[in-house]
C-alpha cells in the first residue's frame, strides 16, 4: 500500500487531492470486493443470471417478512463487472494523464515500460490483499476488445503512400524474416534442450514441435510495442513504416504457423503434404484476410455516401464495419489484422470524401482515445498478468530464448537487406538495418497467443509463458529503453515535423506524373506507371460509384488546397492568442506583393489618402501604437482569464472573443479587396457593392465592434479606410441576417472573398479611368507618398511578433 | 522491329557510361528504346514523342516533352531549345532521373540534389530569366489539372496564388506593401523544397524495359 501511494505521490503533487482520492477509493475497491473474473465480463449473460437470481431470493425473502422499505440498500453485485471494467479504464487513463504531468520521467523511460511497472505494483496488491487476481490478459478480451482499436487506429490513419512504396521490403521482412525467425529460434531451442545428456531436465521432455510453436509465438514483433515505442522517438518515415508495417502483416504468419504448430503437436509428425497445405493455408490467410477487409471498406465507403441527412451517425459507420471485418475475419482464422488494415486503408479515401468534417474529426478523437486506452490497458494488464503467474522459471530456457531471439532478429535482417537491397532503389544503409532489427519488440499478442495453449498438449507452457514475459520485458524495458539514446547517438535522421505546404503538395503530384511520363518514354513500365493507371481506374469509375456529389470529380491537388484552407481557418478561430492570419493568405505579405506589376502597386492606397493633410501623418502613427498596445492587453487580460476584469466586454465571454476573431478575419479579407480596388473606386461602385455582399454577415458584429470603438483592431491595415468619412456608413448600412455565424459559414466567407478578389484583379490592372472618387493627379512627390504607405502598413509590434511564423521551416 | 538495328560497340558507350552514369547495359536498353522512337533514325523529334500512347494522358505532357529539347538541360549553361536530339542528348536528360547509390558523402548527396532540383526548376521556368514568375506558376498548376473536366479556371489560379504567397513568405519574410516579389528564384526554389527529399523520390529504374508493347 505505502509503495503504491509512494509512485503517484508525484503525479500527485500536481493534481492533488482528487486524483489521490480516486487512487484511493479504486484500491479499497480492489481489496474490498470479491473480485470476479475480468473474464466474466466478456460474456455478460452469466454475472446478468447470478444478478436476477439474487434479485430472486431477495424478492422472496420481501415477501415473507414485512421489513421498513430500505431507504438505502447496497448491492454491489448487481453492479459489478461493468463498475470494474470502468475502473480499470479508469486506473488506465488517470495513469496516462499522470504520467504526462511528470515530463521528466517520460523523457526517460518509455510509457510503455512505466505501464507495465504499474500493472506490476496492482498485480502485488490484488496479490497482498489475498484475492485472486483476475486473468486480466484473457485471449477473449485481448484479441476481441482491445486489440481491434489499436489495429483499425493504425490502419485507418496508415500512411499509404510510404507504405505502398515500400510494401517489398516490408513483405520481405513480416513473412520471410518472420518464418526465418520462427524455425532459427524453434530450431536451436530444440538442439539446445537435448544437449545436456548427464543432467535430467525438465528440457529434455520437449520435442521439437512445441519448439517451433514456442519459437513462431515469439518471433512476431509486435504492432501494439512498436507503436508505443516509436511514437515517442520520432523516427523517419521510412523507417517507421518498415519496421510497424512488419508488424502488421506479420500476422498472417504468426497465425498460421501457430495453428499449423498446435495442431501438429498433438499428432507429432508432419508430412512434406502438410508443409505445402501450410503454404497454401498461409496465402488464403493472409488474401482472404485483405479480401474480407477490402469488401467492408467498400461497404463502408458505399454506405457513407448517403448518410447526408443523418451526420450523427457517420462515425459509427466506420467503427462497425471495422469491426466486423475483423469479426468476420476471426470467425474463418483469417488475419484478422490485416483485415482491419486493409478495410481503414480502403474506406478512408472516400468516407473522408463524403463525411462531414466534423464527423472527421469525431472518427479521429475516438480512434486515438481507444486505440490509446487500449493500449494502457494492455500494457497494465501484462504487468498483473506477470504477478499471477503461474511460473516456471528455467534459466537455460529463459536465457536461451533471450539470446536466440535478439541473433536470430539480426542475422534475419542483415541477411535480407542484403536481399532487398538490390532491388531498392534507395538503398538501407546500415543504421537503418541496425534501427529496424533493434526495433522488433515483442509484447501482448505473443502473451495472449501463449496463454491460450492447452496445457494437456503442451506441459511446459508455464515455461513458455515464463520465457515469453522475460522475451516481452527483456525488448520493452531494455530495447525500447535504449533506443531512443541510440538513435541520437547514431543521428539516424528524425521525422519532419513540419507540415506539408502546398508548394510540396503540387511538387509532389508534379513530380508523380513527371515520373510516369519518363517511364512511358523509356518503355518501361514500372511502379509509376502502374500507379497511374490505377489512379485513373480510381478516378474514372469507383470514385463515381463511392464518393457522392461534386467531390467525386475533385482532383487530389484541388482538395488538399480546399482542406489546407478550412483547417487554416479553423485554427485562426479556434486560437486565443495572437492574430494570424491563414497562412494560405501570410500577414507578412499580401497579394499585391507578388502581383505581377501592371500598375505600380502605391497607387491606389495614395489616391485613398491623398486627401490627408500631411501633418497627420504622426497623428495616425500614434493612434495605431497606442491602439496596438492596448490590444495587446486586452489579449493578455484574456489569456490570464481576467475577462471579467476588461471594460469592454462585461460578462460576454468566449463567444465574442470568437466573434472577435472573425470581424479581424473579414476585416483582413477586406483589406485585402480594398488594397487592391476598393480605394479606387467610390463607396457605391459595384465593386464595393460586391464586396459587401461577400462580407454581409460581418454587420451583425458591427455594434461590438463600434462599442470598443475600432481601438481595439490590431490590424493597422484596417484604418486605411478609416480617414475616408464615408467608408464607415456604407458599411453599416447592409441588413445581414441575424445568424450565427460558425466556421463553415466563415470558410465561405473566405473563400467567396477570394473568389471576389480574384476577380477585382482585372478592375485592378485597368488604368485609373474616371469612374474612381476622390482622387488627385500623381504629382505627389514620391517620399511623402512611400511614408504614408509605410505608416499605414506599419506592422506594429504585435504583427512583427507573429512574422512569417508559420512558415519557418 | 526495335531489335533490329545494329548496336554500337562497348568503346562507345565508354564515353557515354563515364558522361552519364550509366552501366553498359542501361545504355544498350535505352538505345533501343531510343531507336525504337525514333524510328531508326539517328534523331529524335517532338512529333515522336508524341506518338507514345501513354504520354497522351500525361497532363503535363508538353512540358515533359519540352524538357527533352531544353539545352539547359544537356549541359552547364546551355540555353534555347533544339528540334531534335540525339542518343547522348537523349540519354543526358534521362540521367537526372538516375538513382542515387548506397554511399554517397553529405556533398555528392547535395549536388544530387541541386541537380534534380534544377532540372524541375528548368521545367518551370519556361522562359529561362531565372526565376519562376506568377504567370508560369499558375501555367504550371492549370496544366496539372487539366485534366479534370469540371474545374474552373479561377481554382487553379488561387491555388497557385496562394502557393505563390506561400514562397514569398518563406523566401522574403515581411514585405512592405510596395515591394515586389518577382518571383521564385533558384535559390529560393532549394529553400522552398528543403523537406522534399528529391535525392531520393525523383528517380525511375532503368532495366527491364518492355520494348514489345509499344512497338506498333
Amino acid at each position: 500500500m505505502a509503495s503504491r501511494t509512494g509512485t503517484h505521490s508525484p503525479a500527485g503533487i500536481c493534481k492533488s487531492l482528487p486524483e489521490r482520492g480516486l487512487l484511493l477509493l479504486m484500491v479499497l475497491v480492489f481489496l474490498e470486493g470479491s473480485v470476479l473474473p475480468l473474464g466474466a465480463a466478456s460474456s455478460p449473460d452469466v454475472t446478468h443470471q447470478a444478478n436476477s437470481d439474487n434479485h430472486i431470493v431477495k424478492e422472496a425473502g420481501h415477501n415473507f417478512t414485512k421489513k421498513p422499505f430500505p431507504v438505502l440498500s447496497l448491492d454491489y453485485h448487481h453492479i459489478q463487472a461493468p463498475f470494474e471494467i470502468s475502473l480499470w479504464v479508469l486506473l488506465a487513463s488517470l495513469m496516462k494523464l499522470g504520467f504526462h504531468l511528470i515530463p521528466r520521467l517520460s523523457g526517460i523511460v518509455p510509457e510503455s515500460c512505466l505501464l507495465i511497472v504499474v500493472g506490476l505494483l496492482v498485480g502485488g496488491l490484488i496479490k497482498l490483499a489475498g484475492e485472486q487476481v483476475p486473468p486480466v490478459l484473457d485471449s477473449r478480451l485481448f484479441f476481441l476488445c482491445l486489440l481491434p482499436p489499436i489495429i483499425l487506429d493504425a490502419g485507418y490513419f496508415l500512411p499509404i503512400r510510404p507504405f505502398m512504396e515500400n510494401l517489398g521490403t516490408i513483405l520481405m521482412f513480416a513473412v520471410v524474416g518472420t518464418l526465418w525467425n520462427a524455425f532459427f529460434v524453434g530450431g536451436l531451442l530444440y538442439a539446445v534442450c537435448q544437449i545436456q545428456p548427464g543432467n535430467p531436465s525438465i528440457l529434455h521432455q520437449l520435442e521439437l514441435l512445441p519448439c517451433l510453436l514456442f519459437g513462431s509465438i515469439i518471433s512476431a514483433v509486435d504492432p501494439v510495442a512498436v507503436l508505443a515505442v516509436f511514437e515517442e522517438i520520432h523516427i523517419n518515415e521510412l523507417l517507421h513504416i518498415l519496421v510497424f508495417g512488419e508488424s502488421l502483416l506479420n500476422d498472417a504468419v504468426t497465425v498460421v504457423l501457430y495453428h499449423l504448430f498446435e495442431e501438429y503437436a498433438g499428432v507429432g509428425s508432419v508430412t512434406v503434404m502438410d508443409v505445402f497445405l501450410g503454404i497454401i493455408s498461409f496465402l488464403v490467410v493472409a488474401v482472404g484476410g485483405v479480401l474480407v477487409g477490402a469488401i467492408y471498406g467498400i461497404l463502408a465507403a458505399f454506405t457513407s455516401r448517403f448518410t447526408s441527412h443523418t451526420r450523427v451517425i457517420e462515425p459509427l459507420f466506420v467503427f462497425v464495419y471495422s469491426y466486423m471485418a475483423y469479426l468476420s475475419a476471426e470467425m474463418f482464422h483469417l488475419s484478422g489484422i490485416m483485415s482491419l488494415i486493409a478495410c481503414g486503408a480502403v474506406m478512408r479515401p472516400y468516407v473522408e470524401a463524403n463525411i462531414s468534417h466534423k464527423s472527421h474529426t469525431t472518427i479521429k478523437y475516438f480512434l486515438k482515445m481507444w486505440s490509446s486506452v487500449s493500449e494502457t490497458l494492455i500494457f497494465i494488464f501484462l504487468g498483473v498478468a506477470t504477478v499471477e503467474g503461474p511460473h516456471n522459471w528455467n534459466w537455460t530456457f529463459v536465457t536461451v530464448t533471450v539470446i536466440l531471439c535478439l541473433v536470430a532478429r539480426v542475422i534475419g535482417v542483415v541477411g535480407l537487406t542484403y536481399v532487398i537491397n538490390k532491388f531498392r532503389i534507395v538503398k538501407l544503409t546500415t543504421k537503418d538495418q541496425f534501427i529496424v532489427a533493434y526495433g522488433g519488440l515483442r509484447g501482448a499478442i505473443a502473451f495472449s497467443l501463449g496463454f491460450l495453449l492447452n496445457k494437456d498438449h503442451f506441459p511446459l507452457r508455464d515455461m513458455f509463458l515464463t520465457a515469453i514475459i522475460t522475451v516481452i520485458f527483456f525488448t520493452v524495458f531494455v530495447q525500447g529503453m535504449t533506443i531512443k539514446p541510440l538513435v541520437e547517438l547514431l543521428a539516424v535522421k528524425k521525422k519532419q515535423e513540419a507540415k506539408r505546404s502546398i508548394n510540396e503538395e503540387i511538387h509532389t503530384q508534379f513530380l508523380d506524373h513527371l515520373l510516369t511520363g519518363i517511364e512511358d518514354i523509356c518503355g518501361h513500365y514500372g511502379h509509376h506507371h502502374w500507379k497511374d493507371k490505377l489512379n485513373r481506374f480510381n478516378k474514372k469509375y469507383v470514385k463515381k460509384c463511392l464518393i457522392a456529389g461534386e467531390r467525386s470529380k475533385e482532383p487530389q491537388l484541388i482538395a488538399f488546397y480546399h482542406k489546407m484552407e478550412m483547417k487554416q481557418a479553423i485554427e485562426l478561430v479556434e486560437s486565443g492568442g495572437g492574430v494570424k492570419l491563414p497562412s494560405a493568405m501570410p500577414s507578412a505579405v499580401s497579394m499585391q506583393n507578388i502581383q505581377p506589376k501592371k500598375l505600380p502597386p502605391a497607387k491606389p492606397a495614395e489616391r485613398a489618402l491623398s486627401n490627408l493633410p500631411k501633418g497627420r501623418e504622426e497623428e495616425i502613427r500614434k493612434i495605431l501604437r497606442s491602439n496596438l498596445q492596448r490590444t495587446r492587453q486586452r489579449l493578455r487580460s484574456y489569456n490570464r482569464h481576467t475577462l471579467l476584469a476588461d471594460p469592454y466586454e462585461d460578462g460576454l465571454g468566449d463567444l465574442l472573443i470568437k466573434k472577435q476573431k472573425m470581424i479581424e478575419l473579414e476585416r483582413k479579407i477586406k483589406d485585402m479587396n480594398n488594397y487592391l480596388t476598393v480605394p479606387a473606386a467610390p463607396p457605391d461602385s459595384p465593386t464595393m457593392c460586391r464586396a459587401r455582399l461577400a462580407s454581409g454577415k460581418d454587420t451583425d458584429f458591427k455594434p461590438a465592434q463600434q462599442q470598443k470603438g475600432n481601438t481595439i483592431c490590431p490590424d493597422p491595415q484596417a484604418y486605411s479606410m478609416k480617414p475616408e468619412p464615408d467608408s464607415v456608413p456604407t458599411i453599416q448600412v447592409d441588413l445581414a441576417s441575424p445568424q450565427s455565424p460558425d466556421s463553415v459559414n466563415l470558410m465561405d466567407e473566405f473563400r467567396r472573398a477570394e473568389q471576389q478578389h480574384e476577380e477585382d484583379q482585372g478592375l485592378m490592372m485597368k488604368p485609373p479611368s474616371g469612374e474612381s472618387g476622390p482622387k488627385k493627379p500623381g504629382e505627389e512627390d514620391g517620399s511623402r507618398e512611400h511614408k504614408l504607405m509605410r505608416c499605414l502598413s506599419d506592422p506594429g509590434p504585435s504583427a512583427d511578433e507573429d512574422e512569417d511564423e508559420p512558415f519557418l521551416p | 522491329m526495335g531489335a533490329l538495328q545494329s548496336s554500337p560497340g562497348q568503346h562507345e558507350y565508354g564515353d557515354l557510361a563515364e558522361k552519364t552514369g550509366f552501366s553498359f547495359r542501361q545504355i544498350g536498353v535505352l538505345h533501343t528504346r531510343f531507336k525504337q522512337l525514333s524510328h531508326n533514325e539517328e534523331t529524335l523529334q517532338r512529333d515522336h514523342f508524341n506518338e507514345i500512347p501513354d504520354l497522351a494522358c500525361n497532363p503535363i505532357r508538353a512540358q515533359i516533352v519540352g524538357a527533352f529539347f531544353d539545352r539547359r538541360n544537356f549541359r552547364e549553361n546551355g540555353e534555347g531549345t533544339v528540334q531534335e536530339i540525339g542518343f547522348e542528348e537523349f540519354l543526358v536528360v534521362m540521367s537526372h532521373f538516375r538513382p542515387p547509390s548506397l554511399h554517397m558523402t553529405q556533398e555528392q548527396r547535395e549536388s544530387v540534389r541541386r541537380e534534380k532540383l534544377r532540372f524541375l526548376f528548368n521545367m518551370h521556368d519556361t522562359d529561362n530569366d531565372g526565376t519562376i514568375t506568377l504567370e508560369e506558376y499558375r501555367h504550371l498548376v492549370e496544366e496539372l489539372l487539366s485534366l479534370s473536366e469540371t474545374l474552373e479556371k479561377n481554382t487553379a489560379k488561387s491555388i497557385a496564388d496562394a502557393a505563390m504567397l506561400e514562397v514569398a513568405s518563406i523566401s522574403m519574410g515581411h514585405m512592405e506593401p510596395d515591394e515586389f516579389y518577382e518571383g521564385i528564384t533558384f535559390e529560393h526554389f532549394l529553400k522552398l523544397l528543403n523537406g522534399f527529399e528529391i535525392e531520393s523520390r525523383m528517380n525511375i529504374r532503368f532495366l527491364r524495359m518492355d520494348t514489345t508493347t509499344l512497338c506498333k
